[in-house]
């Protein structure tokens, strides 16, 4: 026989609740972690780029180039060749990327498939300075000085035809995942409508995974823009560079700009206003890829073809 | 059983009641679907021959040897069990199963005469003139009009475009609900809509068959009314085939009805051709066990 009880305890094991308290502090230092990071790096970015502007001669900042050492700070120079080194970059990994993942996602047999796919992982795994040297090596000798015999061996066009190579798998996996995700039924539509494989990845794939796809573009743009080794290694200018848009010229970007200078490989640390104008081309990169990003979160937005 | 068969086989009046109540009458009592496919004439023509059609995916043997004419301006319905290959067979009929690389047909589709699967035939082709409906519906993420107009476009409609996709909405009688709103997202319909707009989207690039893989079974019984109603209009124009789950459903709407049944066998799931008549035949007076269990709801 058994008895019921006068009333029933519903209070639980206080030592799990507290259990999961502790967890949930302990997640909660771990998120706003990342925050503070972010914070403190704008922060001490900021401090110092303030310093550089409030002191610099306004004229030094539009000169013929970026010679830090002799004061001439021409932002231009480094905004140039970043965007001459991250176009040469997208002009490579955009057709390669996007046509490797169509090729994948759409044409590969599951066999291709198998074995491409790591393939292309593995390639996106190389360090950049190892694809630095291979620019340096390989690309400016082989390739650049093959087509242009006048060419030097520091090019902006092998710097960037390295950074290509660098993002091309990033671009590839990206969109071929996006693409992947499009779902069957919106495939079978069209090919029931009497639409080849090309018109369907054009029409229907490609619009429906055109998030992903625009994603995978932003972040190889924002790792071009980024890249460092590469651009530091085979673009050659370390002490400084002349403004120019000639991809077949020496060219310093806003990245190899910071390393040479933060590094001392042209002695300038603690001298005269060079420092400071390395926080300052920080916040500037820092802008420019937030820029970048809210733009291409805005574009995306106005073109997705939202499925379900 | 073998004497009832024995005693209808031969009989060409398959409506005549006393041979409908002697031959089975427990069938009478308990047939449910209220037929009203009839008992077509033969004065169809044959526009698509099935000759001892065989499926496989990779080494497994989906769909054994069928065989059926499908004829010209009549509803034709595959019904039967999950599993027994009605979707596999409709799929090879426009040479869907191509997309699936492991999937592979033997025997003879022939179409007007020529054989879909002979060397040559370009499978864009054959669906140009061979349009389907989906189980689900499937519009594309674009707006009402270029659902429409995207088959045209792609086969490089050099008319009114505004036209035919008017033409089209209309025939799928769906141009009234959405004349004001051709430029919202398909996505903004109701699913009974959608699936009309799909009707609208596979008539459009003027096909002459029109196959549709369960195309109700995902709607309310009111949109599946409305789709019924839609295929009785649009056989006047095209050759209907049509997969269903939904017995009732054949019985309404078709005008010859195939009974697919499956066979398990060391583990693989065989599906075949039971019996092929008009519908009235199939749902009064079937010759075969397995269609009247299956018709009258005591299949498994």
């Amino acid at each position: 026989m058994i008895t019921q009880p006068a009333s029933i305890d519903l209070t639980g094991d206080p030592k799990r609740r507290s259990r999961e308290r502790t967890i949930r502090s302990i997640f909660l230092v771990a998120g706003l972690m990342s925050v503070a990071i972010s914070a403190l790096i704008i922060v001490s970015l900021a401090g110092e780029a303030w310093r550089f502007v409030s002191q610099v001669d306004v004229g030094s900042l539009w000169t013929l180039g970026w010679f830090p050492r002799r004061g001439f700070y021409d932002i231009p120079t480094l905004l140039i060749a970043t965007l001459v080194i991250a176009g040469t970059g997208m002009l490579v990994a955009v057709p390669l990327g996007l046509g490797a993942a169509s090729y994948l996602s759409e044409y590969a047999t599951p066999r291709n498939r198998r074995w491409m796919k790591p393939a292309l992982e593995i390639l996106a795994g190389i360090p950049s300075v190892v694809l630095g040297f291979w620019a340096l090596t390989f690309i400016s000798p082989q390739v650049v000085q093959r087509f242009f015999s006048s060419a030097k061996p520091f090019t902006m066009l092998a710097a960037g035809l390295g950074v290509g190579v660098l993002v091309t798998p990033l671009v590839a996996t990206v969109s071929e995942d996006a693409m992947r995700a499009v779902p069957r039924s919106l495939r079978e539509a069209s090919y029931g409508l009497g639409a080849n494989k090309a018109s369907t990845v054009r029409t229907v794939v490609f619009p429906a995974a055109i998030s992903g796809i625009a994603a995978s573009l932003i972040l190889a743009v924002s790792r071009a823009i980024g890249e460092t080794m590469i651009v530091f290694m085979a673009a050659g200018a370390v002490g400084g560079a002349l403004r120019t848009f000639n991809p077949l010229e020496p060219g310093q970007t806003m990245t190899a700009a910071i390393a040479s200078l933060a590094t001392g490989t042209d002695q300038v640390a603690g001298e005269g206003l060079a420092f400071q104008s390395l926080f300052f081309v920080g916040l500037l990169l820092f802008v420019l890829t937030l820029a970048l990003n809210v733009l291409s979160n805005r574009i995306v937005r106005r073109f997705r073809e939202k499925y379900e | 059983m073998a004497d009832r068969i024995g005693t209808t086989v031969d009989s060409v009046d398959h409506t005549r009641p006393e041979t409908l109540e002697d031959a089975s009458p427990s069938l009478a009592a308990t047939r449910s679907p209220r037929v009203t496919g009839g008992t077509p004439s033969d004065e169809h023509a044959v526009i698509l021959e099935l000759s001892d059609v065989n499926a496989y995916y990779g080494d497994f043997h989906a769909v054994d040897s069928v065989s059926l004419p499908i004829r010209e301006k009549e509803v034709t319905a595959f019904i039967g069990p999950s599993g027994c290959g009605k979707s596999t067979v409709i799929r090879s009929i426009n040479r869907m199963n191509d997309l699936i690389p492991t999937a592979r047909i033997e025997g003879a589709i022939t179409y007007h005469g020529v054989d879909l699967y002979a060397p040559g035939v370009d499978p864009v082709e054959v669906r140009r003139r061979i349009g389907m409906v989906f189980q689900k519906p499937n519009p594309f993420p674009k707006s009402i009009y270029d659902n429409v107009a995207f088959g045209p476009k792609i086969s490089k409609y050099s008319g009114d475009m505004d036209e035919l996709v008017e033409r089209s909405l209309t025939r799928a009688a769906l141009w009234d609900e959405v004349k004001d709103k051709l430029s919202d997202s398909a996505y903004a319909l109701s699913g009974g809509q959608q699936q009309r707009l799909c009707i609208a989207r596979a008539i459009a690039t003027s096909p002459d068959v029109l196959l549709m893989d369960e195309p109700a079974s995902a709607l309310d019984p009111i949109a599946t009314l409305r789709i019924e109603e839609l295929m009785y209009e649009l056989k006047q124009e095209y050759t209907i085939v049509i997969v269903t789950h939904n017995m009732q459903q054949a019985a309404r709407v078709s005008d010859r009805t195939a009974f697919f049944s499956v066979d398990v066998k060391e583990g693989q799931r065989t599906g075949r051709l039971v019996e092929f008549a008009d519908t009235a035949t199939i749902f009064t007076n079937p010759q075969h066990d397995e269609t009247e269990d299956y018709i009258t709801g005591r299949f498994g």
